[in-house]
């Protein structure tokens, strides 16, 4: 039962890790690239570590496990941000058929505001 | 022969094809940021083969190898998007 349980977990990550660098393969520019593949990466590695968490069984493999679970689910959306903001100040245009900047607008609400005081 | 081991062979083909797409994204990648999202990528991916490489042969001190991989992982992309960041936002 645990052994089917820890697979099955274990299954589903790598699942989603294939899903994750699909859509890094084949989404159109920087930005829809960074959201399927942070997403859905990060995810995938927590159920892979869950899975084996699950197949171990042992206490000293259980906190090593949630101490990799924790770090992963902290750092990875961190160093996401830090290269979405990286990308838009380096100049990458987000794709044509984006509907909505708000990161634009909101520049361009502080350099007003920085204006008229 | 442990349910995991029958599946050991299409786990980590899986993850290896991740690894492919991933390294076609850092050749082919129209700007640098595309590369620097595929090797963020790459190193959490690692992480998941540490995992699996943990959960067959039993060895727990292999997690510390995973959890080291991702701080290092971590850190390496937060320097490269600094550098990135800077190069034209502040001149």
């Amino acid at each position: 039962m645990t052994e089917t349980l820890g697979t099955t977990v274990i299954v589903i990550g790598v699942l989603f890790d294939i899903f994750g660098c699909i859509g890094l393969l084949r989404l159109p520019d920087v930005y829809n690239r960074l959201q399927s593949a942070t997403k859905c990466v990060t995810v995938g590695t927590c159920f892979i570590l869950a899975g084996c968490l699950i197949l171990l069984g042992s206490v000293s493999g259980a906190v090593k496990g949630v101490i990799c679970i924790a770090l992963i689910l902290i750092s990875s959306p961190t160093a996401a941000h830090a290269l979405a903001r990286a990308a838009y100040w380096s100049g990458v245009e987000p794709w044509q058929g984006s509907v909505v900047d708000r990161y634009k607008q909101d520049l361009a609400d502080v350099s007003e505001g920085e204006g008229t005081s | 022969m442990s349910m995991l081991e029958t599946l050991f062979i299409p786990l980590v083909s899986g993850l290896l094809a991740c690894c492919a797409m991933c390294l076609y994204r850092i050749a082919r990648g129209p700007t640098a940021p595309d590369r620097m999202v595929a090797i963020d990528v790459l190193g959490t991916l690692v992480v998941g083969f540490v995992a699996i490489l943990t959960a067959i042969t039993g060895k727990t001190y292999l997690l510390s190898v995973a959890i080291v991989w991702a701080l290092i992982s971590f850190v390496g992309t937060l320097a490269l998007a600094r550098y990135l960041g800077r190069s034209n936002a502040h001149d």
